[in-house]
């Protein structure tokens, strides 16, 4: 099961601002298991787009992979030439973008645009196109006359069914799907998330869902991959995360967030402060300034140790993560940094 | 006439509330397609001093509308809103600025609601200044908002401007500007939507905190029960502009009893391994609101509907602690 089938090693993206340069990835590492669908969460900032876009390597002009590895089917992503990366997209990994809209061009039916990528990249007839495209829409639960409309006409749910649709086209092995449910109400959101599911189940997908909302991940992922001001914070099995966070961060995320199923005198607990700034990082953790439990020795780089096989946390006391978590549950903790 | 608003602990009434809006534009006018939106049609509730509602539903429910009728940032078509006994409607001039300010908005995005080129004590320095407050008077009024929603520190804001500050921050500085002029009654818009998970917590117990400590009556809008259910006591659920069920929080999260509001808490994600995957008991599709079905308008998408959901527009029923529009009830 957990036969690995992406691998990140000590990724690193820089986005180059003026003369600085801004890691906004710096030294990231997990594994996607195949067949699985796996939540890179964090906070505006964290990394997580970044991550996602570089592993298809679809960056911002000003960014580059400045050093690590992606490894893909015994190819490192990171190095090989753009020729050969234009041909694994769409084929074996898909990009879905944050916000269906942006993804969609107004002036063009969606059919044009699903035939655009079915003809051209997957060099079908017309006539396969229109019976792909058709297949696909039954898919996602669209009826296929619709497909003759253009992007405005659709709702935003419908929407975002369209771009899922677009990225089965070529029956990728991989999707990366950035906050594809955020701008969504939640019955339709729930929809989704369900069509996602059923589809990953169906065609043996493996899926990367970028999220800051960790209930999408409780209610879709196999894995999670916690990230903190460009770095992985702790990564492991969406089971181990929320029942078991090691990281400092990810205790306190758990907190601040409403469960609909807790008691309703439940007190929610913000992690004071704000995420650094990436131009001028702290030296060592990274959420020292903001963590309670942050000693001297968190002033250096923080080890990876793993606190469970499969369960690699970035933190000098995650070998007390379970002491911890006790006093991690109670508010005054977080209060006491206020 | 207006007997209910003469009861002291009234502070808002509205009694069938429209809001229609033609659109369509001329042209559609002229082939005779224009049509109206009924963004609120006939809402009837009244909240009381010190209380803190929630208005629940999906976007184009019509929330954000009510909550600007509320506000008198947009009048009605239909029916009637009184705050304070005094009926918006006829509200003018002096009045008017009286009732902004005892009546004051947070608004969803703390990025937009600020203009970047205002610096904080200019930002909090305007709602003063337009009410008459003596310029000597404002920079301390200006610290003690600031101090009320917790910014550790205001003295060191005044001079900064928003681009300087974070989301959470900033959040926290629109809220002040509403609470400035010391207002009865607050309309929050989704105020920490667009917050970071880690901020937000703190965001809302400030929002708990002033709220209890002035007093304040308040309405809160929002799409997420999670976050209602923190804030508020009561809740309202809206669809398609009109109310489907008002009662306890609590009692609407536990046992809801509207099928609308049955799908939409079971919708709600939690943070939790262990949770229900059944298919959510509601049609696919989105509310339009162009074209809404006849009689119960939740009709098309409801796993119970019948004959006469069709055929007659369901009326608020008392059922228990809540009143519920349903056939079912």
């Amino acid at each position: 099961m957990t036969e690995a089938f992406l691998s990140v090693r000590n990724l690193r993206v820089s986005y180059q601002v003026g003369r600085n340069f801004v890691h906004a990835v710096d030294g990231a590492s997990f594994d996607i298991p195949k067949g699985s669908i796996t939540g890179l969460v964090g906070e505006s900032g964290c990394g997580k787009t970044t991550v996602a876009r570089a592993l298809t390597r679809v960056i911002a002009d000003n960014a580059t992979i400045s050093g690590g590895q992606i490894l893909f089917n015994g190819k490192d992503l990171a190095r090989i030439p753009e020729k050969e990366m234009n041909a694994l997209r769409w084929r074996d990994i898909a990009f879905i973008p944050q916000s269906a809209m942006n993804s969609l061009d107004p002036v063009y039916t969606v059919e044009y645009q699903l035939g655009e990528v079915l003809r051209r990249r997957g060099g079908m007839s017309r006539a396969q196109a229109r019976k792909r495209s058709e297949e696909l829409f039954d898919m996602v639960g669209i009826d296929p006359g619709r497909l003759t409309d253009y992007p405005h006409q659709f709702s935003g749910g419908m929407r975002q069914r369209v771009a899922i649709a677009l990225a089965l086209a070529l029956d990728p092995k991989l999707i990366i799907a950035d906050e594809p449910v955020t701008a969504l109400d939640v019955i339709v959101q729930r929809q989704i998330l369900d069509q996602l599911k059923e589809l990953q189940t169906r065609l043996g997908l493996s899926v990367i869902l970028v999220t800051h909302d960790i209930s999408v991940v409780a209610y879709i992922c196999d894995r999670t991959v916690v990230m903190y001001a460009g770095k992985v914070a702790e990564s492991g099995s969406m089971q181990a995360a929320l029942t078991a966070p090691s990281h400092p961060y990810t205790m306190g995320l758990r907190n601040a967030f409403p469960d609909l199923q807790g008691a309703a005198s439940g007190v929610l607990t913000p992690i004071e402060g704000a995420p650094p700034n990436l131009a001028n990082p702290p030296t060592g953790c990274r959420f020292k300034p903001r963590c309670p439990f942050a000693l001297d020795l968190c002033g250096s780089e923080p080890p990876v140790v793993d606190v469970a096989p499969g369960h690699p946390v970035l933190c000098h006391r995650a070998s007390e993560s379970a002491a911890l978590r006790i006093e991690a549950a109670k508010t005054e903790t977080w209060m006491a940094r206020a | 006439m207006n007997i209910a608003t003469r009861k002291t602990d009234v502070l808002v009434s509205v009694h069938d509330a429209r809001l229609h809006y033609r659109v369509g534009g001329a042209f559609a006018a002229m082939r005779g397609k224009s049509t109206v939106v009924k963004a609120v049609d006939g809402v009837t509730f009244d909240i009381r001093r010190g209380e803190s509602v929630g208005l629940l539903g999906e976007s184009g429910c019509g929330k954000t509308s009510m909550g600007r009728l509320l506000l008198k940032l947009e009048e009605t078509t239909g029916g009637s809103i009184h705050f304070d006994g005094e009926e918006l409607g006829k509200v003018q001039r002096k009045g008017l600025k009286t009732f902004r300010s005892r009546a004051q908005l947070i608004f969803q995005n703390p990025f937009d609601a600020i203009n970047p080129r205002f610096s904080i004590r200019a930002t909090l320095s305007e709602p003063l200044e337009n009410a008459g407050i003596p310029r000597g008077e404002r920079e301390g009024r200006i610290i003690k908002a600031l101090e009320l929603v917790r910014l550790p520190e205001p003295a060191q804001f005044l001079d900064r401007y928003p681009h300087q500050l974070s989301g959470g921050q900033l959040q926290r500085v629109v809220m002040a500007r509403a609470l400035i002029l010391q207002p009865e009654f607050v309309v929050a818009d989704e105020p920490v939507s667009m917050l970071d998970v880690s901020v937000r917590a703190g965001v809302l117990n400030v929002f708990r905190d002033v709220r209890d400590r002035l007093g304040l009556t308040a309405i809160y809008i929002s799409h997420d029960l999670a976050l209602v259910r923190y804030v508020c006591e009561r809740t309202i659920v809206m669809y398609l502009g009109r109310i489907m069920e008002d009662g306890p929080t609590e009692d609407i999260v536990h046992q809801p009893l509207h099928p609308y509001t049955k799908a939409l808490v079971a919708a709600v994600p939690v943070p939790n391994p262990d949770q229900s995957h059944d298919p959510l008991p509601i049609g696919r599709g989105a509310p339009d609101p162009r074209n809404p079905p006849s009689g119960c308008v939740f009709r098309d998408r409801c796993p119970s509907a019948h004959a006469r959901c069709a055929a007659e527009v369901p009326q608020p029923r008392q059922v228990g602690t809540r009143t519920v529009a349903c056939h079912l009830f």
